[in-house]
């Protein structure tokens, strides 16, 4: 038998700082660690503050996806201000369209430009002999022989043919240009990305005017037209290439959504539980749970809830290993994100999603269950991603040219709210508790936290943990296997700013900010 | 006609990130002109290229080949690299709130700041602190200078603030450093490009009009000057009423959203309340409501 150890740190290509540790046994994964390497306390800078500036400082937890800290944020506070009812359509329409325009943003950026490079190999482009200028760009950059920041990099395990990998090139550089201007769609009715202003409690800012939702609504047109030309197909393309990552990192097949992107009745996509098993389960705001048993934090009692939470920091807790906390729902561990919101709505029968994920799996020949797999998470952001842009279209229009988008309040002594969305990399809770017109305690749930928590203290390990236990790996020193399958999760380090590490020399740190 | 070959000169770059949220980097991938792609790609200046040894958001590689880049970096490229530090720099707990490759974030910086030719603290984060120094400071993050200061690193600095920065500001200092080496930045007392930060928001605001003529906003989404709801324009260095932001399409007062002053060393704690017009911004209103009432 042969026992090695694997740490990966920096785990780059997530937002944040992150690191995982694997010790291999024969070539198997038998126990993995992944821990969250940079704290910043933003919950404790919160405290004392005026309740209205909370959506500007959440947003600086993550610049990936501020927007959702901002959207959290500001439904949290209309209910402690006592407006969660009074939000004008228009308010809860814009909200929904800087949200949702930052989740196509941040889908695209993290499959061309986080994850792709797994699977891609950029120097198949030195030979190109086309006559597409930016790969013919890509092939003087490469003749000149600087490779920085594309190596060093892990070698073996690219598959693609030539002409496939050099199309794919194509499509990372022309992903940048699609990314850029989903930020300029938000900007259009949030001032500016990153850290958008537009979102606040009691609506938004800007009123909408018929030449602002027109170039929203073009700018999105072209948007879309690359998400089921060139997104969706890339990802079939790769499933065809690598398709026994289909099959690896499925991780705890338990899903959590809270559901998001509220519409005149409920919520677009609506919240709940399920597993691979596919049976709808409620979601009960009640039942979440955070463990600091191996986090860098104090603890008086494990697990709280998070209107009871406290950040205590502790570094160097005997035994724990991570910045990051541990929630848990109903005591058990649950994968959030894309693939959650997918599973969920798939087994609650929303149309649209069963409809969409039936289509793209039948060309895989694949069931449902195939969804919870590294390539299956990348598929199941795509068709989220598509959905949301497809939805998109159509609330834009529904706003009413000048009408009212804010509804004003008093700002109270006292008082208390919980805002629960999905941000594009899951669940999202922010808690709120105002007293003497200051925010006396705030606490942010964020997907990453769910996603790479370690060890709670039932000694359960976190989702990303799971998802590489048991992980064959081929070559211990291109470990490919383990970045793809972190990777599939979309990490965000900077959001889940309790992340633990192991004893010992860690593996790895990566950033998932 | 015989066509001159010319050799690219290759500029290494470092590029690290500390406590940051990253928005620093993906306000860089927007980009216009040039566009990303061409950043990375091309000679951003003729006859020179960007060599971008690390960035953690973008790089290939993981792990120890990365880390080895970095001291690779301070071995063998001591004067000749760039380095751009994104975020701030915890320094409580012997800065274990903040490691890369388990070294604390404040000894990578300190060691590559010593190597390097020039440094660019990019973001308000790096230049002053910014956010995750606000109070109460729990991980004792600090800015660039202030971390050089104490460990007595003197190296050409120029801070590029924004939370997050505009990308031209970045992009438009690099380029400047390239052509014209450190003598053509001219630099503000917070050691800023006086291209982008020298004047106030204040004085370029299309709201402009409104606050002479004592039009003000009531509420947000109102029309009018945001003077009473906060707006933090009188006081803050910045071209964003002239460059506007994402291409062009939006900023901030445009969206009807106050200033948050966040490109000045007092962002968050010297302009928050954000949405409250503070004493700061009175003070230093020569023609302002206040002036006008006593005069």
């Amino acid at each position: 038998m042969t026992m090695g150890r694997i740490v990966i740190d920096p785990i780059t290509r997530i937002e944040g700082h992150l690191a995982i540790e694997a010790v291999v046994e024969d070539g198997v994964v038998k126990e993995a660690r992944s821990s969250g390497t940079l704290f910043r306390g933003l919950e404790l800078i919160l405290q004392g503050r005026d309740p209205r500036d909370a959506p500007r400082i959440t947003q600086r937890i993550c610049g990936v996806c501020p927007t959702s800290h901002a959207t959290a944020s500001s439904i949290a506070l209309d209910q402690a201000f006592g407006i969660a009812d009074r939000i004008t359509k228009n308010g809860r329409i814009i909200r929904n369209l800087i949200l949702g325009s930052n989740f196509i943003q941040s889908h695209i950026l993290h499959f061309y430009h986080l994850a792709a490079l797994d699977y891609v190999d950029v120097t198949a482009v030195a030979d190109y002999e086309g006559n597409d200028p930016e790969l013919q760009r890509v092939r003087r950059f490469l003749e000149r022989g600087e490779l920085g920041p594309f190596v060093p990099r892990y070698e073996g395990d690219y598959r693609l043919p030539k002409g496939t990998a050099q199309e794919l090139v194509a499509h990372y550089l022309e992903a940048f240009e699609i990314r850029r201007k989903a930020h300029e769609m938000l900007a259009i009715f949030g001032g500016k990305m990153p850290h958008n202003v537009g979102t606040v409690p009691g609506g938004v800012t800007q009123i909408p005017t018929v030449d602002r939702m027109t170039a929203f609504l073009w700018k999105l047109n072209e948007i879309r037209e690359f998400i089921d030309n060139v997104y969706i197909p890339d990802i079939l393309t790769l499933a065809q290439h690598y398709p026994d990552y289909l099959e690896i990192g499925s991780g705890c097949k338990r899903f959590l959504g809270y559901g998001g992107f509220p519409q005149e009745d409920g919520r677009f996509y609506r919240g709940g539980t399920t597993s691979t098993e596919l049976s709808p389960g409620e979601f009960d705001p009640a039942k979440i749970t955070e463990s600091v048993r191996y986090s860098w934090y104090a603890a008086s009692a494990d697990p709280l809830h998070p209107t009871r939470g406290v950040t205590e920091p502790r570094w160097g807790k005997e035994g724990a290993y991570s910045w990051i906390k541990a929630p848990r729902y109903d005591g058990k561990v649950h994968e959030v994100g894309p693939l959650a919101r997918i599973m969920v709505n798939y087994a609650q029968g929303h149309p649209k999603v069963r409809e969409l994920v039936d289509r793209a799996l039948g060309e895989l020949k694949a069931k449902p269950q195939a969804l919870a797999s590294t390539l299956g998470r990348h598929l199941a952001r795509a068709l989220d991603c598509k959905l949301i842009a497809d939805a998109m279209a159509e609330w834009v229009m529904e706003l009413e040219p000048g009408g009212p988008v804010y509804t004003e309040y008093e700002l109270p002594e006292e008082g208390e709210g919980v805002g629960l969305v999905e941000a594009p990399r899951g669940a999202l809770g922010h808690w709120v508790r105002i007293e003497g017109g200051k925010i006396a305690h705030y606490q942010c749930v964020v997907p990453t936290t769910w996603n790479a928590s370690p060890r709670d203290g039932e000694g359960q390990p976190g989702p990303i943990e799971q998802a590489l236990e048991g992980t064959k790996i081929k070559d211990e020193r291109n470990p490919f296997e383990i970045v793809r399958i972190v990777r599939s999760f979309d990490p965000c380090l900077a959001c889940a700013v309790h992340l633990v590490r192991p004893r010992g020399k860690s593996l790895g740190e990566f950033r998932i900010a | 006609m015989e066509v001159e070959t010319r050799r690219t000169e290759e500029v290494p770059v470092v590029w690290l990130q500390a406590a940051t949220c990253s928005g620093c980097s993906v306000s860089v991938l927007n980009t216009v002109s040039p566009r990303i792609a061409e950043l990375l790609l091309d000679e951003v200046v003729p006859g020179k290229h960007i060599n971008l040894r690390f960035q953690a958001t973008v790089m290939a590689g993981a792990g120890e080949p990365v880390l080895e880049v970095l001291e690779e970096a301070e071995r063998d490229l001591k004067g000749r690299f760039l380095l751009v530090v994104e975020g701030a720099i915890p320094t409580k707990e012997g800065g274990h709130y903040g490691t890369i490759g388990e070294v604390p974030m404040a000894e990578r910086v300190e060691a590559l700041g010593r190597a390097a030719q020039a440094v660019i603290a990019l973001g308000t984060c790096a230049s002053f602190g910014g956010m995750f120094a606000a109070e109460p400071n729990p991980t004792g993050c600090v800015g660039v200078e202030k971390l050089f200061k104490e460990r007595g690193i003197e190296v050409p600095l120029i801070n590029v603030p924004g939370c997050p920065p505009h990308p031209d500001w970045f992009v438009g200092t690099v380029a400047s450093l390239l052509l014209e080496g450190l003598e053509g930045l001219e630099l503000d007392e917070h050691r800023r490009p006086k291209l982008f930060y020298g004047k106030l928001i204040h004085e370029n605001c299309p709201r402009r009009a409104y606050f002479d003529e004592g039009k003000f906003a009531k509420k947000l989404s109102d029309e009018g000057c945001l003077y009473e709801l906060g707006c933090k324009g009188p006081i803050t260095h910045a071209d964003c009423p002239l460059r506007l932001w994402n291409s062009g399409v939006n900023w901030v007062i445009g969206c009807g959203a106050p200033c948050n002053g966040c490109v000045e060393p007092g962002f968050p704690d010297l302009v928050a309340p954000f949405y409250e017009k503070g004493p700061e911004v009175e003070e230093a209103l020569p023609s302002g409501p206040k002036a006008k009432e006593e005069g």
